[in-house]
């Protein structure tokens, strides 16, 4: 499956290794904290609108 | 025609950004997968460089996303400066990350491809030197923005480490061709043809790079999301503290 890298496979392995790591780090990152925001915010908000209508 | 300045509301950008991420997430896999596997699964080997050269389906997107994210950022941040809207400010610093993970990968990447081909990871080149300085400023800038409480102040002392780090993502673009020494090749970018390299390898390499720019754009769109509903959060609850 994977071609023949010859001498240099560990260079070039650890190169798409390094790479993808990274990628899925910051995509991990920031969905992570884009949910986290969006349901405190919501929480807030939640809780300013039942204060106002008390 | 809708003004671009509609999208300087933050609801409006919120409301759009929402009906286009989605097509987004899906463009971006579509052109990162077909970049990377074609270049990395049916593309010969270079004469010289051996299988070393499927990293540049890798390093040559990331470094030119390294550099554009500046770009991006410092455009940001004259808006910021000369219209005073929230969104440019806020997206501004949404792209730092993305964009300080983008010129990790040229430098990791580079370093690996470099230790075979030039029999060492690191030299103080010109291009090397001045990836890392924009490494380096892309460090600071992030670390200024948390370190400054209020959302106005770190706008503006940003914009302005925005601007003096331009100096440096044009160095890191043109080093090679400033200055006639050093390891690092010329552009692998270039509108002379003789310049470029070979189609066989060209064309993998350009489907990859949509596929980082897309995903620079996605990521940057879900990020200042987030950015305009934190900083709308921190407003309601200093709302609430003051009542």
């Amino acid at each position: 499956m994977i071609p023949d890298l010859g001498k240099y496979a560990e260079a070039v392995l650890s190169a798409y290794g390094v790479s993808f790591v990274l990628l899925a780090a910051i995509i991990w990152l920031s969905m992570r904290r884009a949910r986290k925001v969006r349901a405190q915010l919501e929480e807030v908000e939640n809780r300013l609108k039942s204060q106002r209508s008390q | 025609m809708a003004s671009i300045w509609e999208y300087a509301n933050p609801k409006k950008f919120i409301d759009t950004s929402n009906k286009v991420i989605p097509m987004l997430w899906v463009l971006t896999i579509v052109c990162l997968a077909t970049g990377l596997i074609w270049g990395f699964f049916f593309t010969p080997d270079d004469y010289r460089q051996g299988s070393t050269v499927k990293i540049f389906y890798l390093h040559v997107p990331s470094a030119l996303m390294a550099i554009n994210a500046w770009f991006m950022m410092l455009v940001a941040s004259l808006i910021w400066i000369v219209r005073r809207h929230h969104v440019s400010a806020l997206a501004a610093r949404a792209a730092a990350p993305v964009g300080m993970v983008m010129t990790l990968i040229a430098l990791f990447t580079g370093a690996i491809w470099g230790q075979p081909m030039w029999g060492t990871w690191w030299a103080w080149d010109p291009r090397l030197t001045s990836f890392l300085i924009l490494f380096l400023f892309y460090l600071g800038y992030i670390a200024l923005w948390e370190a400054i409480e209020n959302d106005d102040t770190a706008a503006d002392l940003t914009a302005v480490l925005c601007l003096v780090g331009s100096v440096f993502a044009v160095l890191s673009r043109y080093a090679v061709n400033f200055w006639n020494q050093g390891l690092h090749q010329g552009a692998s970018l270039s509108l002379d043809a003789e310049e470029n390299v070979a189609d066989i390898f060209w064309y993998p390499a350009l489907v990859a790079m949509a596929g980082f720019f897309l995903l620079f754009v996605v990521l940057v769109l879900v990020r200042t999301q987030t950015e305009i509903r934190a900083r709308r959060m921190r407003a309601l609850l200093a709302r609430e503290r003051m009542q």
